[in-house]
């Protein structure tokens, strides 16, 4: 007789050699998660100041249509989309990279310094460069995070880093760096001000394929790379005595974690600026309607590339001529849905 | 006495300038219960961190079959050596079984991570444990009994030769401090490992353990069966405790019977003045 294994919502998984455990709850969430996300997408696509129906939207992108409805969803919309879905999808994951080996519910990208780190950068190039230096934005932004993500970590080390060291200085560090910003900002023309502040909001306003490009590719490394990770995240959750008696070294594995995880939020603020919440919000809530110990890496990139798109979508409906940057969205979205399901879950708790 | 696989030598450790253990031999025999007791601050906990390679030494060695631990893979000493901390904190949600599975973290890696063996053991461990009923249960809604047996329970799915236990019934009431060491009890004689736990009960030590090491300011005092190192002048010099010491009358091991202060005072004279 086969040992009855609980919880029973587990199914064990194999995979050529992989092999696995999966809960059947996120599967289910996962599954709900890709084709809201896949209407959403169609949905975007078609809409616009030239509407396209969501037949002829598919049918487009599966290489039929007409020249004028590929020249629009194709060159025009597609880019803007896809950067909405990979910017969500890395920003989750990084933020559930984030809190579970800060142990932290609280922890994002942010108190890693990425964030923070990339304004700096990108502020830094508009204020200074003008509008000639505008290609150079994403890279200043990408470079800006990953210092001040290495800064960090090299400030909170003592003989090994642990998470709530880092969480600290994490956030000393991006006071000082918010005081940069703000002195770029004051010092800056009106009109390089403007483009600052509406980068600082995070939009995907404007992507093209030079952007999507490099985006997809480094998430094509990152996310199997984070979801391999989970291995070591399950030892990490406990704390380090536990974690080492299982056999985990430490210091490598938080390492490898940390590098995981500011390189994917590196990548999506550099692509569409910081893009408020995402990684916060959506790890907590993916955790909350899957259940467990920790945020599912896997339903957190599909929820976090469909909040982004949801917000983005959003943002062009309700200010048809003059769009709201889809950061601002996210934070109106993101941040109510939290507090409600935090209410409700303490409501449950305590009755 | 068959040996000893896991062995202290000349142990110095320290928190920073605080040397709390220094010069310390110790040799853990093979296949039995080991209890280490002494008073607070003595470096009994700070001993068994070190031997479970979670401590790094300032001078001497800990050698796991002869070899510096720290020089051998920790993965490979995580499948020999298990170690559950004083108080160990297991993430929110987590279920008894999740926690259980993660026993089976030394056998596995990133592309086998469950494996029919690991099921099998885990079934087994829960069983064993008693816990069947309550695996779909968070951990954090547990009794304190409940709960050091689910960790007991992870320890066993580790399948380690060696178990190192500190103060496994910290915060427990006397039912349940019984209840987990007959659990311990019944690891050392049902499957043959080997156990040292960190006690601070020394009428239980002496029941379940077969060999009792007593430490005092970082050093070993006394090693041996209960019967040897529980006698009057040790319990005088250790723990600075008057104490009669009779047989016990269920197990006819050493029963340490404090004598209260009070009482030894003359009559005529307040208590607390001299």
């Amino acid at each position: 007789m086969t040992p009855v294994l609980s919880p029973p919502d587990r199914r064990a998984v194999h995979a050529g050699r992989f092999s696995g455990t999966v809960s059947l709850r996120s599967m289910l969430v996962g599954a709900a998660g890709l084709v809201l996300t896949v209407i959403v997408t169609v949905l975007g696509i078609g809409h616009g100041s030239f509407t396209i129906a969501p037949g002829e939207v598919l049918d487009t992108l599966l290489g039929g249509g007409t020249a004028a409805q590929r020249l629009i969803v194709l060159d025009l919309r597609l880019p803007r989309i896809l950067t909405a879905l990979l910017v969500g999808a890395a920003l989750a994951v990084s933020g559930a990279l984030t809190q579970t080996f800060a142990r932290n519910p609280l922890a994002s990208p942010d108190v890693l310094g990425v964030t923070h780190g990339a304004s700096l950068g990108a502020v830094a190039v508009i204020v200074l460069g003008g509008g000639a230096a505008a290609g150079l934005v994403p890279i200043a932004a990408l470079a800006g995070a990953l210092i001040t993500a290495a800064l960090v970590y090299v400030l909170a080390w003592r003989r090994g880093v642990d998470g709530f060291r880092l969480v600290l200085v994490g956030i000393g560090v991006g006071e000082v760096v918010t005081a940069g910003v703000s002195w770029f900002l004051v010092r800056a023309e009106v009109v390089d001000a403007t483009r600052a502040t509406i980068w600082l909001n995070g939009s995907v306003a404007g992507a093209e394929w030079d952007q999507v490009r490099p985006l997809a590719l480094g998430l094509a490394v990152l996310l199997p790379l984070a979801v391999a990770t989970t291995f070591t995240l399950q030892a990490l959750q406990f704390d380090d005595d536990v974690a080492q008696s299982l056999g985990v070294r430490l210091q490598t594995a938080r390492l490898a974690v940390v590098l995981t995880a500011v390189a994917l939020a590196a990548a999506a603020v550099a692509a569409a600026g910081p893009i408020e919440f995402v990684a916060f919000v959506v790890p907590q809530v993916a955790l909350r309607l899957c259940g467990g110990s920790r945020p599912p890496l896997v339903v957190s990139a599909i929820l976090g590339a469909l909040l982004v798109i949801v917000a983005d979508l959003a943002a062009r409906l309700a200010l048809p001529e003059r769009e709201l940057p889809v950061g601002l969205v996210t934070a109106m979205v993101g941040a109510p849905y939290l507090l409600w399901l935090l209410i409700r879950t303490n409501r449950r708790v305590s009755a | 006495m068959t040996g000893s696989r896991l062995r202290a030598r000349g142990l110095r450790l320290a928190y920073g300038d605080d040397v709390v253990v220094d010069g310390l031999d110790l040799d853990v025999p093979d296949g039995a219960v080991t209890a280490v007791v002494g008073p607070n601050g003595c470096g009994k906990s700070t001993m068994l961190r070190a031997l479970g390679r979670l401590h790094p030494p300032r001078a001497g060695e800990v050698l796991l079959d002869g070899r510096r631990i720290d020089r051998i893979p920790t993965r490979e000493v995580a499948r020999v050596i298990g170690l559950l901390p004083q108080s160990p904190v297991a993430p929110d949600g987590l279920t008894v079984a999740d926690l259980v599975m993660r026993g089976r973290h030394p056998h596995q890696n990133w592309f086998r991570q469950w494996s029919p063996a690991d099921q099998q053991v885990v079934a087994e461990a829960l069983e064993w444990t008693g816990l069947r009923d309550l695996a779909a249960r968070p951990v954090d809604t547990l009794s304190g009994g409940q709960r050091q047996r689910a960790w007991i329970s992870m320890a066993v799915a580790q399948g380690t030769e060696i178990m190192l236990l500190d103060e496994p019934t910290t915060y427990l009431d006397l039912t349940h401090q019984i209840d987990v060491l007959d659990l311990v009890s019944r690891l050392h004689r049902e499957r043959g490992r080997t156990i040292v736990m960190v006690l601070h009960d020394l009428n239980l030590a002496a029941r379940y353990a077969d060999r009792v090491v007593a430490m005092r300011d970082g050093r070993i005092v006394a090693q041996g069966p209960p019967a040897e190192v529980f006698t009057v002048e040790l319990l005088a010099d250790v723990f600075g405790l008057a104490a009669l010491v009779i047989p016990d009358p269920a197990t006819g091991t050493p029963l340490v019977v404090p004598l209260p202060r009070n009482n030894v005072v003359p009559p005529g004279q307040t208590p607390g003045h001299g």
